[in-house]
């Protein structure tokens, strides 16, 4: 119920081309958030060829952050170095220094599990593992021993599926297979996935770019809600995205942060010019 | 805009000449596909003729094989023969002479013993050598029959067997066949009274090596092969199951595991017979494993199979899909339990594939068999992998170079069991597959 009733709240402003001016006024910010997430210098470099240039980025708390820019930019790389998904390709490497609470997160001794298990992780194109939606959610906290006992894990579960808005459309076949929802279902199977580990950041790389305009709009309101106890940074392709969800932008161009900002600012008051060009559409 | 103008303008307005071409351009494109699909056709056309011909002559020459004439005989256990002192001493009992039990069984049948000594050999000659045994085991298994007259099928000869499926032709002359005229008159006699008969050759696959074809059968070759199979299976899948999640998930990108890499998918193409020369090499001559024991064969088998397994292995761990493991990586699961947890389980069914297509390589294998003296005349069963034993497609080699009639047909049932036990694991193959193949 919750979720058809998103869907009939959203679908009319998807047809606007242009929300910006809600955008304003729904996404001001009242007081400024300490910060979360502080990037200082960072450099990634894919064997010889490097991908960002020296990237200094502030990301408040509890908070949507958008990065945007043309394909290829850096964007989505500069995500993953935030939960140290880069470790994973042999030829990465990641320079400068990446804090969070401010802790460095590539400080030898911490361990890039527990790390990303505070940060969650929705990818692009949903991701359910092949096994049932129940054990979708609760395969995060088994590995980390989140939970004592059956009964807890059955409420993180419920509790996870809540959050992320899709209890009631499975609550009566938990056992069926994640792999057989919808798109959009899917991804918030993996959203609350993410939930379910009880991260304080959660990483969202281009979410809603499978989907079609109803799950993207559900998502959207997901991800509005969830704000409020997570720090979320989200890549987008689509600038009414990055309006409508985010409180702050960051536009990336050629693996360097160009301008970033408040997202209102961005969006109707760019100071650079090549910011201006790209919410614009003159390229990219 | 107006590019598109203007090329939708070039378009309606193309000359006839123009038209002309492109419809013949595409008659043309047409034609080639359609002899294309011809030629695909045609090419799993005779594939599959070609293999029609192969199993109706195997099955043609073969299922003779599955049956075996026997006679019934009543034989009179006699305790004078068999046990004259009455001690039931298994081991004196087991060198009585049965043979002339079978033979005075055999004159009663026939209307009493010829007096002719040349006649006497002719009747003995419808009888099987192996009789013996037969009478022997079932007064072993039961020394309360001695005394009595017990029905009991006897093998008959190889000869007669043959002329009884028409391998041997009846309208030749007296002189030069096998079979002697008054053979044929005692024969039709016993199958007209329904005591000689074709019957289900349990033998064929319980019996060991023997040089009559009558009571030659598979036995020691089903457990040589099934020995090698358990061993190869215990070795070869963990081995390279283990390898090739090293060389694909952990070892790291350099020239040695290169080298590895070219070395493993060489190994996969190198001749079976050379993996026959290391094991005698290794495992006969240096650690001094028994020659024909079953060990050997399977451990240099099992050498054969890796790499078949490892490539195989490789491949299916390759085909998960990345965002599997990153959505595992993202909930802050380890390398381990990302590759335990959800690469291994989706690899599952393309692993099982590759195994068990080299182990039906490796249960087909004659060549290295050879090398490491698995061709033999095995007459006691193994009761463990280091005695000797052959395995199924050494002993169809074996048959088929034997003279007699009856290993005609043998080698032809024996490649039959063969085709049907790879036919089995390829069906198991594909049942597992199905089984665990699962969607993302």
């Amino acid at each position: 119920m919750v979720a058809t009733h998103v869907v009939e709240s959203k679908a009319p402003m998807l047809e606007q081309t242009n929300d910006l001016a809600e955008a304003e006024t729904t996404n001001v910010e009242p007081a400024e958030k300490s910060t979360k997430i502080t990037s200082e210098d960072v450099c990634v470099y894919y064997g010889e060829k490097q991908a960002l240039f020296g990237i200094d980025l502030e990301i408040p708390e509890n908070s949507v952050t958008s990065l945007i820019g043309p394909s290829g930019c850096g964007k989505s790389t500069y995500l993953r170095c935030i939960n140290r998904m880069n470790d994973v390709i042999d030829i990465c490497r990641v320079t400068g220094t990446i804090k969070i609470d401010g802790k460095d997160i590539y400080d030898p001794s911490l361990d890039v599990v527990e790390l990303r298990a505070r940060i969650g992780m929705v990818f692009q194109k949903p991701n359910p593992f092949p096994k049932s939606i129940y054990d979708n959610i609760a395969y995060g906290p088994r590995i980390h021993g989140l939970t004592s006992n059956k009964a807890e894990l059955d409420e993180l579960v419920e509790n996870s599926l809540i959050k992320a808005g899709l209890w009631n459309e499975v609550k009566d076949r938990l056992s069926g297979p994640g792999t057989g929802l919808s798109g959009g279902q899917q991804q918030r199977l993996c959203i609350a996935r993410a939930i379910a580990t009880k991260p304080e950041v959660i990483l969202m790389d281009e979410p809603c770019s499978a989907l079609d305009p109803i799950a993207t709009a559900t998502i959207e309101e997901l991800i509005d809600e969830l704000r409020s106890n997570y720090t979320i940074v989200i890549v987008t392709h689509s600038m009414q995205q990055a309006a409508r969800v985010s409180q702050r932008t960051a536009f990336f161009h050629l693996g360097k942060i160009i301008e970033e900002g408040e997202t209102t600012q961005i969006f109707t008051n760019p100071q650079n010019e090549k910011t201006q060009d790209y919410i614009t559409g003159r390229f990219g | 805009m107006e590019v598109q103008e203007e090329m939708s303008k070039d378009l309606s307005t193309h000359s006839a000449a123009v038209k002309r071409r492109m419809s013949q351009r595409l008659k043309k494109r047409q034609a080639a596909e359609k002899r294309f699909q011809f030629y695909g056709l045609a090419a799993i056309f005779i594939g599959m003729m070609f293999l029609v011909i192969l199993f109706t002559t195997i099955i043609g020459k073969g299922w003779p094989a599955f049956l075996q004439t026997s006679v019934l005989v009543n034989v009179n256990l006699d305790p004078e023969i068999i046990d004259p002192t009455g001690e039931r001493n298994v081991d004196k009992m087991m060198q009585a002479n049965y043979t002339k039990i079978a033979r005075q069984g055999l004159y009663a049948e026939l209307g009493g013993k010829p007096k002719n000594r040349r006649d006497r050999k002719l009747m003995h000659n419808l009888l099987s050598r192996g009789v013996d045994v037969q009478i022997r085991d079932a007064v072993i298994a039961d020394p309360s029959l001695i005394g009595k007259t017990v029905p009991i099928w006897l093998y008959a000869h190889g000869n007669v067997d043959a002329l009884l499926k028409g391998a041997i032709d009846r309208n030749t002359d007296n002189s030069s066949r096998l079979v002697k005229d008054k053979q044929i008159a005692w024969m039709d006699k016993l199958v007209a009274e329904d005591k000689m008969v074709k019957r289900f050759n349990w033998g064929l696959f319980t019996h060991p090596a023997s040089s009559q074809p009558e009571t030659a059968g598979l036995g020691v070759a089903l457990i040589g092969t099934f020995f090698m199979v358990i061993i190869v299976l215990l070795l070869a899948i963990p081995i390279g199951v283990a390898a090739a999640v090293y060389l694909e998930e952990f070892a790291p990108k350099n020239r040695i595991t290169d080298v590895i890499e070219v070395n493993i998918n060489n190994l996969a193409a190198v001749p079976s017979i050379v993996f026959g020369l290391l094991g005698l090499a290794v495992f006969i001559n240096f650690m001094g494993l028994p020659r024909s024991g079953s060990i050997v064969g399977g451990l240099v088998l099992a050498l054969m199979t890796l790499p078949t397994i490892i490539i195989a292995t490789r491949a299916a761990l390759r085909a998960v899909s990345p965002s599997i493991r990153e959505g595992a990586y993202g909930v802050g699961a380890s390398k381990m339990q990302t590759i335990f947890h959800h690469v291994l389980p989706l690899a599952f069914p393309g692993i099982m594939t590759g195994t068990i297509i080299g182990i039906v390589q490796a249960v087909g294998e004659t060549a290295p068999l050879l090398m490491i003296g698995m061709v033999a005349f095995v007459q006691d069963f193994p009761t463990t992998p280091m005695e000797p034993a052959t395995a199924l497609p050494v002993q169809i080699y074996m048959w088929a170079t034997s003279a007699e009639r009856g290993f005609v047909e043998r080698t032809a049932g024996a490649t039959m069991v063969l085709l049907a036990g790879l036919f089995i694991l390829n069906a198991a193959a594909v049942y597992l597959r199905r089984k665990y193949e699962r969607k993302w």
